[in-house]
């Protein structure tokens, strides 16, 4: 007798390529759009072989017009089609921007509840590549600034195959950010593979002293500092936010209220981005359960820089996150 | 000065009403359809000066005036086949018209009250967008989907000459050619982008762009109607028929101002308005019905009093538009209800409820 293995390991590219096989041989509806996603197999090799599996009709190389293929996403979401488009990086996104925020976010609102726009954008997002100051931001507090939008950010190899699926279902317009670190990583996928829910933060590491609090490319650090902090008897919960807009306080409320300080990581800007609304949150809802000011580990407020040591001190790591829970835990002064 | 100088523009009825021929377009209509433009244009005629004076009187915020264009927008969308889609500009109120919009949910949005309600599943007609342009790319994305569902329905994706330099456009172009997309581009040049004037910024044809994107760009006369809807038909029937997109330039003129914030005698003469009223799209077709002996004064009295009707009923429904609540602006912002939006509901309702007495407007 053969035992079915109940996980499977795959990179997390892997996870996110069968994530959109599963969803094209499920529906007809859905297709894919974008620079290169056909004959090349996308930007970061995502899209390899779906090409070849679902012809050109449903994987289409677009024209090199960002705004071109979101706004025709949008046309034919109205249709009642699925479209996945990716955008290549974070960056190029901006020039879709009018069609994302003024159109996508807004059509369900401006009709009086009669459209809506189902349709899926994933884009990669993050540095840590050296791709300077034009292909390294991570934009994700940018967009979960905007109502109309669903946003949502895969760390894991279960994610990134779940979250797909679920977000073609949700009528609403969804922004699958994928950090560029995490495609070659490793992990489980349960077996027979599902879809996940893009409602709910994740507790991903138990713990009793501390809560940090991330996402996507930004949860290894998080999970291997908390590795570090624990050797040094320091019990840290790691919390996934997994979705940044609806935010799902109470995953992080619950934590705080009882390991009493908070340490939140996101590889953004420190200023009015993903940390600052988390961190304001957590200072309205638990201010009094908290046993220490809210830290935060963010990536310096500069371009981000080319030269390689330049770029790994603008951005979060696992020490500076170990030093932020030292220092909400007294360790440090 | 821009008179507009036609050339090579499809027309099939001079100004003066009469018929003329066109090498490659021609439409045969009945008197009855003949009829029910005349009686389109006069109604949407009527319910764009009502909605000027509405506005003059306080009781709409805004209004963007479809005068003079009335050939441009009945002409196209009366062209449409029920199964085909629309996606207008807030300018196209002809083309609501002639997809069934009833007028009322047209001056909601400009009223203030709502922003675009009407059924755009059932009408087949998107709501009005606002973003100049955005809309050429939501007309070519829904043309791919029809496409790929085997459907053999056409789009038409409704634009002005100043949308023709947004880059959405110009994508909305590529993307059609890639793709064969079964799309009508109509472009209604009404020589004026709020106040830059359309052939002294830029003489060349617009039309003759769709050439370099690699299909057929058409000029027609946009104050005739009959030319409007013979080049519409052929465009939409390509459409249908596997040919992909074609770009119909009407070319017309906004004979009002861009909206009603708007001082067109800042920077436009009096003159230009005057050479452009002599080919009134109405009037010329007035004038044919009437030499050909298919209405009479009858019938042109019917059509004005129902035109009378209308303005009372828009008149009367406008001033009755009930104002929704504050609270229904968290209802259509995601299709499920989430915590953090119900949270920033439940405050307005707790604060608005907060006050003892109601505060007079």
């Amino acid at each position: 007798m053969t035992v079915m293995p109940d996980v499977q390991v795959l990179s997390f590219r892997d996870a996110v390529r069968e994530g959109i096989r599963d969803a094209m041989r499920r529906d007809e509806r859905v297709f894919l759009m974008g620079e290169d996603v056909g004959r090349y197999g996308g930007g970061f090799g995502v899209s390899l072989g779906l090409l070849e599996e679902f012809g050109e009709e449903r994987v289409r190389d677009t024209p090199l017009s960002e705004s071109g293929f979101v706004g025709a996403g949008i046309g034919a979401a109205l249709g009642g089609m699925r479209p996945i488009v990716e955008i290549m990086t974070v960056n190029f996104s901006l020039l879709a921007l009018d069609q994302i925020l003024n159109t996508a976010a807004t059509l369900r609102h401006m009709s009086g509840g009669q459209f809506n726009v189902p349709l899926v954008i994933r884009m990669t997002t993050g540095a840590g590549r050296q791709l300077a100051a034009q292909h390294s931001h991570s934009l994700e507090g940018f967009y979960a600034h905007i109502p109309g939008l669903r946003v949502v950010s895969p760390a894991t190899v279960e994610d990134g195959f779940g979250m797909l699926a679920t977000a073609l279902e949700d009528p609403d317009p969804v922004v699958i950010f994928e950090h560029g670190s995490l495609y070659n990583e490793k992990g489980e996928l349960p077996q027979p593979a599902a879809p996940v829910d893009i409602d709910f933060a994740r507790v991903r590491r138990g713990g009793d002293d501390l809560t940090l609090i991330t996402h996507g490319g930004s949860l290894r650090l998080c999970l291997t500092a908390a590795d570090q902090l624990a050797a040094d008897g320091i019990s840290a919960e790691v919390i996934d936010l997994r979705t940044l807009r609806p935010l799902d306080d109470q995953t992080v409320m619950a934590s705080v209220a009882r390991t009493h300080r908070a340490v939140v990581v996101d590889e953004g800007w420190r200023s009015v981005g993903m940390s600052a609304e988390v961190a304001a949150r957590v200072a309205e809802e638990c201010f009094y359960d908290l046993d220490a000011p809210v830290g935060r580990v963010a990536s310096v407020e500069v371009p981000i820089p080319y030269p390689r040591h330049l770029e790994q001190a603008a951005l979060p790591s696992v020490e500076r996150v170990v030093a932020a829970a030292e220092r909400a835990v007294g360790r440090r002064g | 000065m821009v008179d507009g100088m036609l050339g090579s523009a499809v027309q099939l009825l001079t100004p003066e009403g009469e018929r003329v021929a066109d090498e490659d377009y021609d439409i045969s209509l009945s008197n009855a359809e003949l009829k029910g433009l005349y009686r389109d244009m006069v109604l949407v005629r009527r319910l764009d000066s009502e909605a000027t004076a509405l506005q003059r009187q306080g009781e709409l915020g805004l209004w963007a005036s479809s005068l003079g264009q009335e050939a441009a927008q009945v002409g196209s969308g009366r062209s449409l086949l029920p199964g085909d889609y629309a996606f207008p500009t807030y300018r196209d109120h002809g083309v609501t018209w002639s997809r069934g919009v009833p007028p009322l949910e047209v001056l909601a949005m400009f009223r203030g009250v709502s922003t675009g309600g009407w059924d755009p599943i059932a009408l087949r007609c998107a709501i009005y967008t606002i973003v100049i342009g955005n809309q050429a790319l939501h007309a070519v994305g829904y043309g791919m989907g029809a496409q790929l569902d085997g459907s053999s329905e056409a789009v038409i994706g409704y634009f002005g000459d100043g949308a023709t330099d947004e880059g959405d456009v110009n994508e909305a172009f590529v993307f059609a050619a890639d793709f064969n997309a079964p799309v009508v581009f109509f472009c209604q040049n009404n020589q004026w982008a709020i106040s830059s004037p359309r052939e002294r910024k830029n003489p060349a044809p617009l039309y003759e762009r769709a050439a370099g994107f690699g299909f057929p760009g058409v000029r027609v006369d946009g104050n005739d109607i009959l030319a409007v809807m013979a080049v519409t038909r052929a465009a939409l029937e390509r459409a249908r028929s596997g040919g992909g997109p074609t770009l119909v330039e009407a070319y017309t003129y906004r004979m009002a101002a861009h909206t009603t914030s708007d001082d067109p005698t800042r920077y436009r003469h009096a003159e230009e308005l005057e050479i452009w009223r002599l080919r009134d799209p109405i009037e010329r077709l007035k004038v044919f019905l009437a030499r050909q002996g298919i209405a009479d004064r009858g019938y042109f009295d019917q059509i004005d009093r129902e035109a009378a009707d209308l303005a009372v009923m828009i008149r009367d429904g406008v001033r009755s538009m009930p104002e929704p609540p504050a609270e229904t602006m968290f209802d259509h912002v995601y299709a499920e209800p989430h915590e953090q939006l119900e949270r920033q509901r439940r405050w307005l309702v707790d604060y608005e409820s907060s006050f003892t007495h109601e505060v007079s407007s």
